[in-house]
């Protein structure tokens, strides 16, 4: 009996035991065909990349650019074509902000940093080159039941600063306006206060973190006036004109509609110093073909 | 041959107890590793957050100065005498949490005697999962309903409380009010569940020698369970303050985003709105600013966790002696 009892308990062991062993093995087996998986994966991706690379003048590696959400639209399209002409590179853009994209191109953790203002006498004194790529346009916006559409200059300022504060002033309905911006940092907002000369002048009813939410904060409020990059405005607002020029690509390459910045591709040292793959990059960003996709995402080419 | 046998067998049940007390301690000193790693991971990661918090957000401190950090009202940070005076925020962070709680808890409680005490059972069975399902909704969602619905009937009311003021500035609808309104649902979930487990923790002796006393239910409720439960709302309450003070991205969304006075109709920037959107652009002081603005945000955490702890449950302790 005993015997039989103990055989059948060590049975019983050896049972669980073979149990765990074999969930083991199927465990091991699974994470080695996934492992497997995404080798082979890579492997694949890495010998395609080299191959179809060669053809096209060999060009291989990756190209990070960090920076300007505004300028988002327009790097991905570049990037979306640059990788379209050289197979084997990756271009792997990021947007964090101007100020961050600049900070790292002189960090050295990108190879371009993009800023969608100037960049600053301090920021060039680190020997970083200010490459400009195209020029944007900003745009005024108003929610789609305004009846005011152009404004001047100066009303815009006087709007911005708090001295007009209802659209009845501006020859409109008796509706208060509620001056929508960007949060300090912003390219946008730094741009537009400097083209109106009313830097920390300005009085913000709503202070919005992105062209995004400005734009549908303005759809979505009677009375309402914020700026976005040209390019971002759709038809859910009215694109306000200023002194009587509307805000269009024509407009802004003819010079006559004053709501303009430079779009910056920031290198550490001159274009002549970087790698092979940058000078790709901004032979074709400056070439016909980037020029072109900056002209199609509404902004103003540079010779 | 039998004698031998009986040996054998004895041994061997000798080795497998000793080698089944052997496995024994090797899987308890393994489990204990095991517990042991991963408290030491949580522990580590309070450690390392206090130690980044410190050493990040104090270099602006010198840089600026305390006072003029903590009680200068403007904040310019880019122009070209950058002012970084967070007193404003300060305040809309306190005072737009403790409305929040004015309106969230009362309702929460509430609702935590209703499911626990008052409602039938099947009531119950339909509105539980109803409170869970708020506690699972993404706070961007609240944003978004914040935007939709929120501001669009503000608007309405600025527009009629307003009307000719000279001196009002109109936001649109995005201002204190409504950022509050958001944040006392979204700390309802967390009050609710927690007063609720609180509630029914109570043992049942104290309700019925309510009862056999000849108190109403709602006399019950109110003098004896309820202070009966006291400890485990006031957990609700400072997690729901946590809950309040901490969320940062539904209210960006509905608060206007203005650095101004925390006056309910006034547009108004937060301790976290503040962080959350400024840090894509800021650079220099500007930057280091914000991570102080974190330091001064986790500070506040500790110093209201401690202190509601303190206050709150120590008098209830001492009314219990």
């Amino acid at each position: 009996m005993k015997q039989k009892d103990v055989k059948r308990m060590a049975g019983r062991r050896e049972g669980r035991r073979g149990g765990r062993k074999q969930l083991l093995a199927i465990t091991a087996a699974l994470i080695m065909v996934i492992g497997c998986l995404a080798a082979c994966g890579n492997a694949g991706n890495g010998e395609g990349g080299n191959g179809s690379g060669k053809e096209s003048g060999g060009l291989t590696g990756s190209l990070s650019l960090v920076g300007s959400t505004s300028m988002q639209n327009l790097v991905d399209a570049l990037s979306e074509a640059f990788m379209e002409e050289h197979e084997g590179v990756t271009v792997t853009p990021q947007y964090v902000g101007s100020s961050a994209g600049i900070e790292a191109v002189s960090k050295g953790t990108a190879d371009i940093g993009n800023s969608s203002r100037n960049l600053k006498d301090s920021e060039k004194e680190s020997g970083i080159v200010e490459n400009i790529v195209a020029i944007d346009g900003i745009a005024v916006c108003l929610d789609p039941a305004n009846t005011v559409t152009d404004l001047t200059k100066q009303q815009l300022t006087d709007i911005y600063t708090g001295k007009i504060t209802n659209w009845s002033e501006l020859g409109g309905s008796d509706m208060p306006i509620i001056v929508i911006g960007r949060e300090a940092g912003s390219g946008t907002r730094s741009a537009f206060e400097e083209l109106l000369g009313i830097e920390d002048a300005c009085v913000y009813a709503n202070e919005l973190d992105n062209t995004g939410a400005v734009i549908a904060r303005v759809a979505a409020t009677p009375g309402s006036i914020g700026y976005a990059s040209l390019d971002a405005i759709d038809e859910s607002v009215i694109s306000a004109s200023l002194e009587g020029v509307a805000a269009t690509a024509e407009n802004i390459k003819a010079g006559t509609y004053f709501l303009s910045r430079p779009f910056v591709m920031a290198t550490k040292g001159e274009i002549s110093e970087q790698s092979e793959l940058v000078r790709a990059w901004f032979d074709f960003v400056l070439g016909e073909e980037g020029q072109k996709i900056a002209a199609n995402a509404g902004l103003l080419t540079v010779d | 041959m039998r004698v031998c046998s009986q040996w054998t067998e004895k041994g061997f049940i000798m080795k497998s107890i000793q080698c089944a007390h052997k496995k024994k301690a090797l899987v308890e000193m393994s489990a204990q590793i095991i517990f042991t790693a991963c408290a030491s991971f949580a522990i580590l990661a309070v450690v390392s957050i206090t130690l980044y918090m410190i050493l990040s957000g104090t270099p602006a401190i010198f840089e600026v100065g305390l006072p003029e950090i903590l009680f200068n009202t403007r904040w310019s940070p880019t122009s070209q005498d950058p002012q970084y005076g967070i007193l404003w925020v300060i305040l809309t962070s306190v005072v737009g949490t403790f409305l929040a709680i004015l309106i969230g808890v009362p309702i929460g409680i509430l609702t935590a005697v209703f499911l626990a005490e008052v409602a039938p059972r099947k009531l119950a069975a339909a509105v539980k999962p109803a409170v869970e399902l708020l506690a699972g909704i993404p706070s961007v969602i609240y944003g978004l309903l914040g935007i939709y619905l929120l501001n669009p009937l503000m608007y309405r009311l600025e527009q009629i409380i307003f009307k000719g003021s000279a001196t009002h500035q109109f936001v649109g609808g995005a201002n204190l009010l409504s950022a509050v309104l958001v944040l006392a649902v979204m700390i309802l979930p967390t009050v609710i569940n927690i007063s609720e487990t609180a509630i029914r923790a109570v043992p049942v002796h104290i309700k019925s020698a309510s009862l056999a006393l000849g108190a109403s239910h709602m006399q019950t409720i109110f003098k004896s369970i309820l202070p009966a439960a006291r400890s485990g709302i006031v957990t609700a309450i400072v997690l729901g303050v946590g809950r309040a003070i901490g969320e940062a991205m539904a209210i960006t969304l509905v608060s206007g985003g203005s650095v101004n006075i925390p006056l309910p109709f006034h547009s108004v920037k937060f301790l976290t709105t503040a962080v959350v959107s400024e840090m894509g652009y800021a650079e220099g002081t500007h930057r280091r600013v914000l991570f102080t603005i974190g330091l001064v945000l986790f500070v506040f955490i500790m110093l209201i966790n401690v202190i509601l702890n303190r206050i709150l449950k120590g008098s209830g302790e001492k009314r219990g002696e």
